[in-house]
């Protein structure tokens, strides 16, 4: 029984870990219908931030508390520089954007290899949240780890922060409503650019706290972005092109998934099987769990 | 050549002279070395080919031509494999192993080699018509669909790397020696082999020429930029986009099965993510919806990465992104486009007339 309650709880800290990366592109893919595949290295970039952070501050949970917000500021303008220079030429391409950020992207993991070396580097967690602590008790305990505790906490408060950002601030409104009706927006005295700049900042910031998040459980590498990016927008294909709700629930449940079957099966053949039913879903859902209802054809 | 009837003037030309290059040119000017780098270069252009019908011509972004060109490639590999060893004798790497006593069920197959040459390409085709037949009918497009061409590749290396008994793991299959009872270590083979794969360059490109002009190819470029229309037009844009899909799946096969006597190994390194993004970068650059562009930008390309990489691995990885932002960013045609400028300038006629070979209405 706590083996199943054990692969489950591994699988809900997998599904923070994705919610937190795929909450980012889902304002920028969901809502201004940008494929950021750069994203996963402005993941890359709060991680090294963390990293060149803990460098100075040498006590680690400081530097932890830190590295949040400087992180969601570097990463976020590096999102706006690319929104800057290269996306806002390509709003009517989406297809075009995924080559172009991927060009990005190499370009970026290239550049930290230059600068801080190809091998990966590691962080000091701090001391409370190395620890584990016991669920249950007794001959068969489950003991969770404190950082998996931690990043499902950050995602919670990072998702609940998103969603009234979205719902209850001028800026907010500003979003949704460029999103439902770009022209209207606009000539309602919105300054749409200034929307999209400020709604990539906050994409792109997103996937600097995640990159900090990914700190404390895995090393920090060049290449980390590229390998959990394609997970991530499979959560939000499936979720459902722009849905807050439909990406929390996938997140976890392909996380649960994903951890059951490898438990059952091995890692590769888990991952193949959740592709497999990922296109058996779209089958039955084509765009995704929860979809925006409209009158248009497609 | 029957295949080319109906083809205009120039278009018989830039065969002629393709055939020429590539048959007498090259094998006098280069030597063994740079022509079997020519070889591997004008397998990636093969992929290309396919690239330019289904993306360029079609809209449909495959991020998964790695799935294809790898099916083909092992495929071609089990089979060598298979007749280095002899009969009765296991793959070295599997006696290395110790894992498997005799050939694994789904190994079986091909040792027939007809069976393998025809898996090579009908396989890819095979797991194309599967794939698109769900995807389009239920009218996923777009970017979803360039998702999940890319996570079908990530999931099929991640696959392959985990069966490392059966099918090598991460090195792959390797130290291929023999191609069909010719000994590939003999230069004189692989000049034939070079002779093959340039003949089959052109059999796919003179096809792809062929399906483009036809009125299936007229239906393709409508369903690109107006799916909705052609539906109402009575015809079913998902079957019009799987065949552009099965077609360009069947051509990367084929590259991957003569990529490996080209090479002499073919491993998930050479069919992940990376390299199937790397397959249209050539065919973005040199032109998306021109089959000569695709083709020559797929060959430029992939010299440009040897050329490059060898020397400076950093320079080419800044390179080749650039590569990507300045073609898809500011020359979306690809280098064919400026071609077309330059003629229509030359021509003078009004600069307004938009150029057919760009596409128009991608949004998802």
């Amino acid at each position: 029984m706590t083996v199943i309650l054990g692969q489950t709880f591994t699988g809900i800290s997998i599904g923070a870990v994705l919610l937190l990366i795929a909450l980012g592109l889902s304002l920028t893919f969901g809502q201004m219908n940008v494929i950021n595949m750069a994203h996963g290295e402005f993941i890359m970039a709060g991680a090294y931030t963390t990293y060149v952070l803990q460098k100075s501050i040498t006590s680690a949970g400081l530097s932890l508390l830190v590295a949040l917000p400087v992180a969601f500021l570097v990463a976020g303008a590096l999102g706006a520089l690319l929104e800057w220079l290269l996306i806002r030429r390509l709003y009517l391409r989406p297809l075009d954007t995924l080559l172009v950020t991927w060009g990005v992207s190499l370009m970026l993991q290239q550049l930290a290899r230059d600068i801080f070396g190809a091998p990966n580097v590691q962080t000091r967690a701090p001391d409370l949240l190395t620890g584990n602590i016991t669920l249950i008790g007794g001959d068969d305990p489950l003991t969770v780890a404190n950082s998996r505790l931690f990043i499902l906490g950050l995602a919670i408060a990072a998702v609940v922060a998103l969603s009234l950002t979205l719902r209850l601030t001028p800026l907010g409104r500003r979003i949704r409503g460029v999103v439902q009706n770009r022209d209207l927006a606009e000539v309602s005295g919105i300054s749409t650019e200034r929307v999209d700049r400020t709604a990539f900042f906050i994409g792109s910031g997103l996937a600097g706290i995640a990159g900090v998040a990914l700190t404390l459980v895995g090393p920090i590498g060049p290449t980390m972005g590229t390998n959990i990016i394609i997970d991530a927008f499979l959560v939000i294909v499936v979720g459902g092109i722009g849905q807050l709700k439909g990406t929390v629930i996938v997140a976890f449940v392909l996380g649960v998934l994903q951890s059951v079957l490898e438990y059952s099966t091995t890692v590769s053949v888990a991952k193949v099987l959740v592709l497999v039913g990922i296109v058996a879903f779209l089958q039955w859902r084509p765009q995704g769990l929860y979809t925006l209802r409209t009158r248009s054809l497609v | 050549m029957p295949l080319l009837k109906g083809h205009s003037a120039r278009a018989r030309a830039g065969f002629a002279a393709a055939a020429v290059a590539l048959f007498g040119l090259a094998p006098l000017a280069l030597s063994d070395f740079r022509l079997g780098l020519l070889a591997k270069y004008l397998c990636t252009a093969m992929v290309a080919v396919g690239i330019c019908l289904a993306w360029g011509r079609g809209g449909l972004l495959t991020l998964g031509q790695g799935v294809f060109f790898g099916l083909g490639g092992y495929a071609m590999a089990m089979h060598l494999k298979i007749a280095d060893a002899g009969p009765g004798n296991l793959p070295d790497f599997m006696q290395l192993y110790g894992t498997a006593t005799e050939l694994p069920w789904w190994w079986r197959p091909f040792e027939n080699p007809v069976f393998a040459l025809a898996a090579t390409v009908l396989l890819p085709m095979l797991v194309a018509a599967l794939l698109g037949s769900f995807i389009f009918r239920r009218r996923v497009k777009g970017a979803y669909f360039a998702i999940l061409s890319q996570a079908l590749t990530a999931a099929f290396a991640i696959w392959l790397i985990g069966q490392q008994a059966t099918t090598g793991g991460t090195n792959g299959l390797t130290d291929i020696q023999g191609f069909f009872g010719y000994d590939l270590n003999d230069p004189v083979n692989q000049r034939m082999v070079y002779f093959v794969i340039a003949a089959a360059l052109l059999l796919l490109m003179a096809l792809a020429r062929q399906l483009i002009h036809s009125r299936y190819g007229e239906l393709l470029v409508a369903v690109r930029d107006s799916e909705e229309r052609v539906r109402f037009l009575g015809y079913d844009p998902a079957n019009v986009k799987l065949v552009a899909y099965v077609v360009a799946a069947g051509m990367a096969g084929l590259a991957g099965a003569l990529f490996v006597p080209a090479v002499g190994i073919i491993s998930p390194a050479m069919i992940g993510i990376v390299p199937s993004i790397e397959f249209v970068i050539g065919a973005a650059v040199g032109g998306r919806a021109s089959l000569a562009g695709a083709v020559l930008g797929a060959i430029g390309v992939a010299w440009a990465k040897t050329a490059l990489s060898e020397e400076f691995p950093a320079a080419w990885t800044y390179f080749q992104g650039l590569l990507f932002i300045v073609a898809l960013a500011f020359l979306p045609g690809g280098l064919a486009s400026l071609v077309g400028m330059v003629r229509r300038r030359r021509a003078s006629h009004a600069s307004e007339e938009p150029s057919p070979a760009l596409p128009v209405g991608e949004a998802a």
